[in-house]
This record gives structure tokens, sequence and C-alpha cells, in this order.
């Protein structure tokens, strides 16, 4: 287990002032609501979900890049919201982020060879001629000539820097790359080129991969083990080789688009459908088509129907 | 740096410096420039002549000489008040948008009390109190300017850290000295810089406001005490326009030079006003 994530919950309270509070009550989002996995090495775990469901909250919890109000991420077993600086300096550097929209996770004033130093320059890896040499090796693998390196990121195509982007992650040679929505924003092709090549880095450095998208293709191409996720809970977690014909939960089967949604009322897009759907009961109740009674005050829980799969449905008898 | 390039390329960011150089020369070289000692007394009220290119004032003093002085004086001011208001502007603005909490509440609510505080009469009553004299003018004025520096550089800040390259710096073991060397800093200078010329220009028109009402120092010759002198010694009503108008002119056009300047530091600094600007 090098990775492994346990009742994990982030809420968000959206505060009005207190003048305006007299006509709303504050919101509570349940950005990420009880989640559980555990990622083992070498794998890549696939997350799912469409926008709004608390992916990128969960990629941010787990990197520590925003506080959780419940449950506990485990690196290599030790509690990565229990540690002091220097552990969590050690953690980040196993553990890279590579972000959607490598547009604004590039800093606009660096040039390429500013922005790729910059992880070697934090952890105080090699002298200056070590990390040019770094740097100059990794260009090569993400199939960039060395002139990038004087370009600014406004100077560089999308594929170019969401490249760029994941170099300087890789640089630091981690375990463990969270990839949240690493090819959203880029046409297919180049979508295909820099999956490719993050398969490829993979196999080359050992890595282990978690990638989220909300691009089912995507996802089940690369993963070995696939979990969906809707508003904030793990809804369904099976094998990636056979995903979808074992896929049995009905969000889940509404997305590979063998099932139809039932039409709900017409609610706002993204993190505000938390504000109304995540009270009690399976968040999916009202646009199941198999929803039973208890679906809308009893919020199922996450357990194994059969080896290595597990649904969150009441509708769904285990095996 | 291609902020310094597009300063250079923009042609009225060039009139702007060219005419500051040329004050800030003439009050760096002043004894050598000026024809006369300006302590020195001459005949009283003569009109502009070629031994005197400006004429004479009440005391019979060489107004030539006097106004490339007030140069030094008036720059002086300007300058060392813009320090004072901008250093306290940018640490307190710095402090509120990257520590946030109780320091931000604390420091933006003190911020405000001074910004909503009218500047002149302020300036007045403290420059009574404090009594004449170039440096507690400067100190007068450093104290009053710096609010709107620290907003401005607060909001900056607070998008600069929200911004991805900062959670991705942080996300790749940066500690906060580093985000702030690295990328906080980087990113607001070009905004100090515009506010710290701009701030000059109001600290010389604060300046040249005081001493013309009478609170400056009397024995600092800057060009709003010879507009002052002007006016209370009969320059007006005698109509000697050579004594007022060439002190009004000087800071008019460095207050003209130093907002073309910091205009072409904000558009130099912004990506996207740069491309409107260009087509």
């Amino acid at each position: 287990m090098i990775l492994e994530v346990r009742h994990l919950s982030t809420h968000y309270l959206v505060r009005h002032n207190p003048l305006a509070r007299f006509g709303h009550r504050d919101h509570l989002i349940r950005a990420v609501d009880d989640v559980s996995f555990a990622v083992t090495a070498g794998e890549v775990f696939g997350i799912i979900g469409e926008s709004g469901s608390g992916k990128t909250t969960l990629a941010r919890t787990m990197l520590r890049l925003c506080d959780s109000t419940a449950g506990d991420v485990l690196h290599r077993g030790r509690s990565v919201f229990a540690m002091n600086s220097s552990e969590l300096k050690q953690y980040r550097h196993s553990v890279q982020p590579v972000f959607q929209d490598a547009d604004s996770t590039l800093d606009p004033r660096q040039h390429v060879g500013a922005i790729l130093e910059e992880p070697l320059l934090i952890h105080g890896i090699g002298d200056a001629a070590t990390r040019r040499q770094y740097i100059g090796g990794m260009l090569e693998q993400i199939n960039l000539s060395p002139s990038f390196l004087q370009r600014h990121p406004s100077e560089l195509s999308g594929g170019q820097r969401q490249r760029v982007a994941l170099a300087r992650s890789l640089l630091l040679n981690p375990e463990v790359l969270i990839a949240d929505e690493p090819t959203s924003g880029l046409d297919p092709l180049v979508t295909t080129q820099v999956l490719a090549l993050m398969l490829r880095l993979k196999q080359d450095h050992g890595l282990t991969l978690i990638l989220i998208s909300h691009d089912l293709e995507t996802v089940a191409y690369a993963s070995d083990r696939i979990a969906v996720m809707y508003r904030g809970r793990i809804v369904e977690l099976s094998g990636g080789e056979d995903f979808a014909q074992r896929a049995s939960h009905p969000y889940t089967r509404f997305l590979l688009g063998v099932e139809r949604r039932v039409p709900e009322i017409p609610v706002l897009e993204g993190v505000h459908e938390h504000i109304h759907g995540a009270e009690d009961g399976c968040a999916y109740a009202n646009s199941c088509p198999h929803h039973l009674h208890v679906c809308h005050s009893i919020s199922p829980e996450l357990r194994e129907t059969s080896q290595g799969h597990l649904i969150a449905c009441h509708a769904i008898a285990p095996e | 740096m291609r902020l310094a390039s597009h300063v250079k390329t923009n042609r009225l960011a060039m009139v702007g410096m060219i005419i500051l150089w040329v004050f800030i020369l003439g009050a760096v070289f002043a004894q050598l420039l000026m024809p006369h000692d300006p302590w020195r007394h001459f005949v009283p009220f003569m009109s502009p002549s070629v031994t005197h290119v400006l004429g004479t004032d009440d005391v019979g003093r060489d107004i030539f000489s006097e106004l490339i002085l007030g140069a030094r004086v008036s720059l002086t001011v300007g300058f060392m008040a813009g320090l004072i208001a901008v250093g306290i502007g940018v640490l307190v603005g710095l402090l509120a948008g990257f520590r946030r909490g109780y320091l931000d509440e604390i420091l933006m609510g003190l911020t405000d009390v001074v910004l909503v505080i009218p500047a002149l009469p302020l300036v007045i009553l403290v420059s009574v109190y404090l009594g004449p004299g170039i440096w507690y003018t400067i100190l007068v004025i450093g104290l009053v300017f710096w609010p709107s520096t620290a907003r401005v550089i607060r909001s900056q800040v607070l998008s600069v850290r929200q911004s991805g390259y900062v959670e991705s710096a942080r996300a790749l073991g940066a500690g906060d000295g580093w985000l702030m060397r690295r990328h906080v800093l980087p990113n607001v200078l070009p905004l100090i810089l515009a506010k710290f010329v701009l701030t000059v220009a109001a600290a010389m028109l604060m300046e040249a406001s005081l001493s013309f009402l009478g609170l400056g120092d009397p024995m600092a010759k800057s060009w709003g005490m010879m507009l002052h002198y002007a006016f209370a010694r009969g320059g007006f009503i005698r109509e000697m326009w050579w004594w007022y108008v060439p002190p009004g002119v000087c800071i008019s056009l460095c207050i003209l030079s130093l907002t073309l300047i910091s205009f072409s530091i904000e558009e130099g600094s912004d990506p996207r006003l740069r491309r409107a600007l260009d087509r």
C-alpha cells in the first residue's frame, strides 16, 4: 500500500456575510465525502467523475494543499496530515501532482529552464552542472529540444505546456504521480500523445499513477483499477480490464451509455449540485431508474459484491 | 528584462524619461548650472534680462538660479517621500496578502482608516505640529501616502497566491519564503515600480501645496516655496509671470513625466495591455 485514503472527507462551508445570511443559510458543500481506497505500488489507479464530483478536491486534499474535514491519507503507513514541515517536504518529494490546465500552473514570468530547475532547487538537488544535465535528460524524455529552455510558457502550445508541467513533476523522481485531468483542454491527438508519454514514463521510472479525469475513455485506456465518483463519493470501484462488462452501478452504466438517467429537476451545474443533493440518502437517487424507497433516506455503503469489485448501491444484491 | 525594453520602445515613456532626466541632471549639477548664487541680493523686482534670465524677486535674488536649486529640493522630497510611502505600503500589502487571517484584518482596517482621512488637511495639521523642515515634510507625506499602495499590492498578492503556479510550487515542496521570493515578488514588482513613480508625483504635488500654503521649510528653496513667495510678496499683483509661471511649469512637467513613465510600466507588466497597444 503506497498511498491509502481512509474515510476522507473535505467539506467547504460557504458563508454568506451576516446581512445576506438572513435570506440564505450557510451552505455546506461536501466536495469529498467519506472516500476510501488504497493504491498499490506500480499500478495505474483511475478516478472518473463529472465536473463537480470532487475529483480535484480529492487530489488537492491528498497532496495536503487543502485541509480535510475528516479521515486520513496515509503514505507508506504515515499520516499525511500529521507530518511536520520537513516530513511534508519529503512527502512532496515522493508524491507529485500534474494539474489540469498547465496554462496557469506555469509562472508566466519564468522561462522553461527556470520552471524545470525549480523543483531541484527547492530540494537542493545537485549543483548547477548536474541540474542542467538532469533537465537536459528530462527534456529529451518529453520530446522537447533544448531551445525550449529559453521560452516562456506563453510561447508554448497547450501540449508542450502540459509536457513541461509533467517534466517538472518527474524531475523529483517521485514514487507517485497524481494526474488531475492531465489532458483537459488538449485536442484528441495531443491527448493521446501526452497519455502515451505518461504511460511510457511510468514504465521507465517505475511510477505509481493516479489518473483523474472526466473522460471515461482516457481512464479506461490506461488504468488497472477504476473508481467512479459521484458527488463526492465513490459509487463503484473495479478492475480496469473488464470494467465495462462488470460495471453495474446505475451511474457507471449511465456513463458507459448503456443506461439512461431519469430526467431530474434541472439543477445548477457543478459544485452547486452538492448544496441540495448531499443531505441523506443516495445522491444519485433522484436520477436513478432503479431507485428504491430506502435510497432516499439511507446512503448506501461501498461494499464488495465480488472479488475486487465494490459498489455503493441498495438496488444491487451481492453475488 | 522585457519590462525595460518595453519602456524603451514606448514613445510616450521615452518623452517622460527625457523630461525627468533633464530635471534630475539639473538637480544634481545645480552648482555648475546656476548663473548666480541663489542667496545673493541683487536689485529687487528686475525684469528678465541677459544677466538675469528670469529677473529677480522681492529681495533681489536671481529667479533662474532659484528655479534650478528648486529642482533639487522638490525632487528630493518627492523621491524620499515616495520611498517611505511605497516602502510602508509594500510591507503592509505583502504581509496582509500573504499571511491573511487576523493580521490581514488589522492591517487593512488601519489602511482604510488612513485612506479615508483627507490627505491635505492631515498633512497641514501634522506639519503645523512638527514645524517647518524638509525632513518633516518628507516624513509626513510618506506617512500619509502609503495606503493606496498597500491595497493595490495586497490584492495583487492575493491573486498571485491563488494562482496555479503558486499551488504547483507549494506541491513541489516550496515553503513560504521560497514562494515569496520566487513567485510573489517578481509578479508584484512592476506594480511596485509603477506605484512608486506615481507616489513620487503625488508627493511632489503635495510638497508644492504645503509650501505654497507657507508650511514648508523657508530655508529650502523648492518650487512650491517660490510660488508661495511670488504670491505673498506681490509677484502676482505686479504680473511678474516670469516669477510664478516657471516653477508651476516645472512642477507640471515633472508630474507629467512621472505619470507617463508609470503608465508604460503598467502596460509593460500586463501582456494583454501591451498587445492592445501594439495594435
